[in-house]
């Protein structure tokens, strides 16, 4: 029998005022009242006591009312409304409250709900006010997205007549018969070359869904099974698209490129970290081979650092794909090692303009319109605060970007920081190794169709055949418990001897993976636990259901790994067991329906030879001047306002409010700084609570620079990562670097040409600096194909973006220094040069202006001054500090007075450097400057300090709440109120 | 002195367990962390303790209602051990998460001690969206969690943390002093230029206690103010320090909640 609870507000309801907020800044002005229905759809059995019981469980007897019915609902007494719009989710979408309620219920009855029993949530908003279906159907479509929920809309007198909402009971159903067939491979190039681009054949001519295996990968597999006188079968054959896939085996940085035999990887980014271990302090643990990359803490401890990319999901579903992103950059940490405890959480989402829709479609006849920019980032923003916030772990650092070329397909990066202890009774943590004979355990969550085809639906472009079965929602609760159960249980007894994440791939790359370690794998794939029945055995097998660990336990291990997880309330089943035989075996109910050799499995796919050609404005070296095109503006006041404004750098305290950043009680320098709460680019964290060491990590990107100057881009990502953590406090001896390529059309030889340059600017500047890479990840093919407004075909790539991240150790954090001035009177110093380097800076975007001459790194210059600023800094002598970077001096000197609630008075008379127009001053974007503060009473001792680098006291601080700066020949260009500056900082997302 | 045995629940998604153990080991108790399913299944015992701890966190990821599903596991498993506890000289407090759920659970504010009677709600920020800060509080109750104590600052990190009950309660809550913590304009949100009530409390309360004032409830978090570093305007206090050639403190203001437990029963 199917009972539907519904609860209520009896008092205001914030989410229900919130809601229509919203619905009226979207245009929807007639709703005159709004109301929130939370509805438990429960297929089980109850008696009317029982259900009342639930019912009053479910609901706080303070503020709400509770109302359950048999069948149908009523809404008691029946209020005035005219629509009355249900949604809930579609079948198998993850219900994270439907859970809840289930183990609610189960613990209050003692009772267990049989497979086929569940229980569903949704909600009904009633509308109220003279609303057209037509526009109540457009306000649904507004609250809720088709590829994952379901929507039903009934008028008042309908609802009236039917007695309520119509039940629903979204229960997967699916043929009970899961099967197993081969495919034939004895056929054209073209077949294959269909079979690789879209997939398996069903027997009704529709197709699975990309393998994303090209002629040359598929011919390959054509040949190994001919030597094996057999045709694979369909997981077979899905298995290699999982682990060949460029988001599994990033076949763009490991193929030969042009003269590199090598390729990227190899030539740029590993050799540049091999080379700088052996030239240094060795402070690397742990490098680019496991989940995440570990350098040394102290003598007991390691960190470590993992950032990934989540876009394509993002577009489908953002809050499902941003909390997959997050939850799932997680597990990293946790599968690193042994496991490491996830201590920060890090974000950056690139989006197009939130403030205009531009309506793109996936199809031509525009039925498949692309969710709206605002829609994008509100929901991605939503999702990585519920999968940190959920999850117990701060969020202290991030930052968002905004550039048109996002519109089709946003960027959303998401990183986890880890601790873990360096050695775990006795045994160095971060080595794990299967052996043969060990358990193969499946933990956590359970396997649907959710996210099959994930790893290579990311590895191509998204079009309108994208699957909504690659949309998944994660379920931070079920991943805290597993989590908490494994690092801070199971992983201190030793009970497993290797683990890691079920991501990218599922069971297909994990299982391949750690049977690396023994020699291979024998899985009993029926044992697999599923969510509902039906799944055939390659959905089983490559589903990227969340929430799951792959474990190897030695078996004598077994009863007490189970015993605990029992106790946990975390599901750990044995899948097969780990073995030398060299094969990775697959068996469904005594049958073997997959047997491929682990070599040919992980080696087998074939090299393609990439070929670049140079990108037009690429080798833009010559031109050093910034294009005079554009008027200098007499009013520099406005200039600076709109600067400020602007959305790339405005403040964005909106997010860093509503992600807990103080959990785990690590805070030391958090998301906003000073008094007037200003964005900093860096964040200092304490991990051990006995300890006052820390941890900084900073980021930097400059996507605008990319199509003018890819060298110098990348240059100016290693340069300002470098730089915002050395302005912060960190030792530039002792940083890490991470690299994440997001890049688009990868098979293009422009783009590759654009890669190549950056690839070798990350190997320049990384050796130059002494900062090696400890981990990386790209996402190459970023590109929106679908149709505008106008029904016509548009091709949107996002700008070849590299995004880098550094990542060190604070031997004291009360040594470090935050962005805001603090004292009346303090110097201002600027430290580096300044050239008229304002290609892709904020102000010729805000211009339109163009020019060739992106900001260009002296390394040497550099590094040097680093250094000394470090001493200063550790000898207590720097009062505030900011790196200075997007938007320029300006912003900087902005930024500082704007934390500190303080003026300033600055000239930039002799300004060092080469500069001969006041705006270009004030905005170039030039590296290595750093824009900082002292006490009088310290000049001496931080002159001598900074001896044989460029530094200028360009000003002062005043007590005057003014921004006041003189220009190159002395004569006043801005005098801005400070509280208007304030305005203009934080006016853009000011709603929000 | 024997040190008093603190213990700290965990389990569900509670996630400020270790910091508010290391808080209540910092002021000189004896702290354990367990698992609720091992208080459930007898592995642990509530007698051995003088000191309950639900900590901050995000149980059951505050479906059908912060701190519902958690309170009604205690509820359905521990409720007479918790009544047990309760009688004997002992002390307890729940943080955040663990405020919802004392208040869920009926422990406060369990007006003539008729614990076990919901009668307060933490229900959504009047912003709808989770917030991050610190703020200012005074003391408006006797308890010993607050003893000495007049005005104080912590930070907040919730989304369901404003404070709501009915006219009658809330006068009952004033008469008989049982509002512990108001949220008021102090040094905090003078610093950060935000105002004093970060959720729209109803009355600003920010804490609640019991009848006998041994049972907090405080949407605040102590643990994660127990540090100078902490706080957010460390840096600006600590270039004063140099600058006066004073050292800087290593303590926040909320570590004084933990110590005043353990001074209770010294």
């Amino acid at each position: 029998m199917v009972t539907r609870i519904g609860i209520g507000s009896k008092i205001f309801d914030t989410r229900a005022i919130t809601r229509q907020k919203k619905l009226h800044k979207l245009g929807y002005k007639s709703i005159t009242a709004l109301q929130i229905l939370d509805i438990y759809t429960i297929d089980k059995t109850f008696t009317q006591n029982q259900l009342e019981k639930i019912a009053s469980k479910l609901s706080n007897p303070v503020t709400q009312n509770y109302i359950f019915r048999t069948e149908k609902i009523k809404v008691e007494p029946p209020t005035k409304f005219t629509w009355a719009i249900e949604i809930g989710f579609l079948p198998g979408v993850t219900d994270n409250i439907g859970h809840t309620t289930k183990e609610i219920i189960e613990d209050l009855f003692k009772t267990k709900f049989k497979d086929t029993e569940g229980i569903y949530t949704s909600q009904v908003t009633f509308l109220e006010g003279k609303i057209s279906k037509p526009e109540a159907l457009e306000i649904a479509g507004s609250i809720y997205n088709p590829l994952i929920k379901r929507m039903h809309i009934k008028s008042f007198t309908e609802f009236t007549k039917d007695g309520g909402m119509d039940v629903v009971v979204p229960k997967v159903k699916l043929s009970l018969k899961p099967t197993i067939s081969k495919v034939n491979l004895h056929v054209s190039d073209d077949e294959l070359t269909k079979i690789g681009k879209q997939g398996i054949a069903n027997p009704d001519g529709t197709r699975r869904g990309p393998l994303a295996l090209d002629l040359t990968y598929m011919k390959t597999i054509q040949q190994h099974f001919k030597k094996l006188k057999r045709n694979p079968t369909d997981i077979e054959l899905e298995s290699l698209a999982q682990t060949w896939s460029e988001h599994c085996k990033h076949t763009i940085f490991a193929d030969p490129i042009d003269e590199l035999k090598d390729g990227l990887f190899k030539t740029y980014i590993k050799k540049a970290t091999e080379e700088i271990r052996k030239t240094k302090e060795d402070f690397c643990v742990s490098v680019f081979t496991d989940n995440s990359g570990a350098i040394a803490f102290d003598e007991n401890y390691l960190i470590t650092h993992k950032v990934e990319t989540h876009n394509t999901p993002s577009i489908l579903d953002p809050f499902g794909g941003a909390i997959t992103g997050i939850v799932g950059v997680n597990r990293d940490a946790m599968g690193f090692g042994m496991g490491a405890k996830p201590i920060a959480n890090f974000y950056g989402f690139c989006f197009a303009d939130p403030r205009v829709d531009i309506p793109l479609y996936r199809d031509q006849k525009k039925t498949q319109k692309v969710l709206s920019s605002r829609r994008i980032m509100d929901g991605v923003i939503d999702g990585v605060n519920a999968g940190g916030n959920q999850s117990g772990i701060p969020t202290p650092q991030g930052f968002v970007y905004f550039h048109e070329r996002f519109r089709g397909k946003p960027g959303v990066f998401v990183g986890t920081v880890g601790l873990i202890p360096r050695k775990i009774k006795g045994k160095l943590s971060h080595r794990k190794k299967s052996r043969p004979g060990d358990l193969i355990v499946m933990l956590g969550g359970r396997v649907g169709k959710d996210g099959i085809h994930g790893a290579t639906f990311s590895s191509e472009a998204i079009d309108s055949g994208s699957p909504a079965t690659a949309v998944q929602i994660g379920d931070p609760i079920t991943q805290k418990k597993m989590s908490d159960a494994i690092v801070k249980e199971a992983r201190d007894l030793l009970l497993y001897t290797s683990i890691t994440d079920n991501g990218a791939g599922g069971l297909s790359c994990s299982v391949a993976e750690m049977g690396k370690e023994s020699g291979g794998a024998l899985v009993t794939l029926e044992k697999v636990p599923l969510k509902y029945p039906g799944l055939d055995p390659w959905e089983t097998w490559i589903s990227e259901s969340q929430e799951r660990m792959t474990l190897s336990i030695p078996k004598k291990n077994w009863e007490k790994f189970s015993e605990l997880m029992k106790r946990r309330g975390v599901e750990a089943t044995i899948i097969g067991e780990f073995t030398d035989s060299g094969n990775c075996v697959v068996t469904y109910n005594d049958k073997t329906i997959m047997d491929l050799d682990m070599k040919f499995l992980h080696d087998g796919l074939p090299q393609r030879t990439l070929k670049t050609t140079g990108s037009p404005a690429s080798n833009a070296v010559a031109e050093t001047t910034a294009g005079g095109r554009i008027m200098e503006s007499k009013n520099q006041e406005k200039e600076l306002s709109e600067m400020l404004e602007r959305l790339n750098i405005t403040s964005f305290e909106f997010i860093s409010q509503q992600y807990d950043h103080i959990v785990q009680g690590n805070a030391v320098i958090g998301p906003l700084q000073g008094r007037g709460r200003v964005n900093g680019d860096t964040s200092v964290i304490r991990p051990v609570l006995s300890s006052n060491k820390g941890a900084i990590m900073s980021q930097a990107l400059y996507p605008a620079y990319s199509e003018i100057d890819p060298y110098n881009m990348a240059a100016s990502c290693i340069d300002s990562a470098i730089r915002n953590a050395v302005a912060t406090g960190a030792n530039p001896a002792k940083l890490a670097l991470l690299d994440n390529f997001c890049w688009c059309s990868s098979n293009e030889p422009e783009r590759l040409g654009q890669l190549k340059l950056a690839a070798k600017a990350c190997y320049d500047y990384a050796v130059a600096y002494g900062t090696p890479f400890i981990s990386g990840k790209d996402s190459m093919f970023n590109d929106f194909k679908g149709f505008d407004n106008n029904g016509k075909p548009i091709k949107i790539s996002v700008p070849p973006t590299l995004l880098i991240s550094s990542f060190g150790v604070i031997d004291d954090v009360t040594s470090v220094v935050s962005l805001d001035v603090k004292t009346p009177e303090d110097l201002l110093y600027l430290l580096g040069d300044t050239y008229e380097e304002l290609a892709g800076s904020e102000y010729f975007e805000m211009k339109n202006a163009t020019s060739n001459a992106v900001p260009k790194v002296d390394s040497r210059k550099n590094k040097k001054m680093y250094a000394a600023f470090y001493k200063a800094i550790k000898k207590n002598l720097i009062a505030s500090s900011i790196s200075v970077g997007r938007g320029g001096l300006a912003v900087a000197i902005a930024k500082k007075a704007i934390g500190g609630m303080l003026g300033t008075d600055v000239s930039l008379k002799n300004i060092p450097g080469e500069v001969t127009r006041d705006d270009f001053a004030l905005y170039s974007e030039s590296q290595g400057r750093i824009l900082i503060t002292i006490a009088k009473e310290n000049k001496a001792a931080f002159e001598k300090a900074l001896q044989g680098n460029t530094i200028l006291q360009i000003g002062k601080v005043t007590k005057d709440p003014t921004i006041k700066i003189k220009g190159l020949k002395g004569n006043e260009i801005v005098n801005l109120n400070l509280k208007k500056a304030t305005n203009s900082y934080k006016k853009t997302f000011k709603d929000y | 002195m024997t040190k008093p045995k603190a213990i700290i629940l965990s389990g569900y998604g509670l996630n400020s367990e270790e910091e508010t153990a290391y808080g209540f080991e910092l002021a000189g108790a004896h702290a354990d962390i367990v698992h609720i399913d091992d208080l459930v299944d007898g592995r642990c015992k509530l007698n051995n303790y003088q000191i309950v701890s639900f900590p901050g966190g995000f149980a059951y990821g505050d479906d059908t209602g912060a701190g519902n599903a958690y309170a009604n596991k205690v509820r359905n498993h521990l409720w007479e051990e918790i009544q047990k506890f309760i009688v004997r000289d002992t002390l307890m407090i729940g943080i955040c998460n663990g405020c919802q759920i004392v208040s869920n659970l009926g422990l406060v504010p369990a007006f003539e001690k008729n614990y076990g009677a919901s009668e307060v709600a933490l229900v959504p920020n009047q912003s709808a969206q989770f917030i991050t800060r610190w703020t200012d509080m005074k003391v408006t109750s006797k308890t010993p969690w607050l003893d000495g104590i007049t005005t104080l600052s912590l930070p907040v990190a919730h989304g369901e943390g404003k404070f709501y009950t009915s006219e009658v309660n809330l006068k009952k809550l004033h008469k008989k002093k049982q509002i512990a913590l108001q949220y008021i304009s102090g040094p905090m949100s003078t610093y950060l230029d935000l105002p004093a009530n970060p959720n729209g409390s109803l009355g600003d309360i920010a804490g609640i206690v019991d009848e006998t004032g041994k049972i907090l409830g405080l949407m605040p978090h102590p643990e994660r103010g127990m540090f100078f570093v902490q706080r957010p305007d460390w840096p600006l206090i600590k270039e004063n320090a140099t600058r006066e050639k004073k050292k800087i403190p290593s303590d926040g203001p909320g570590l004084q909640i933990f110590k005043n437990a353990i001074k209770y029963f010294s």
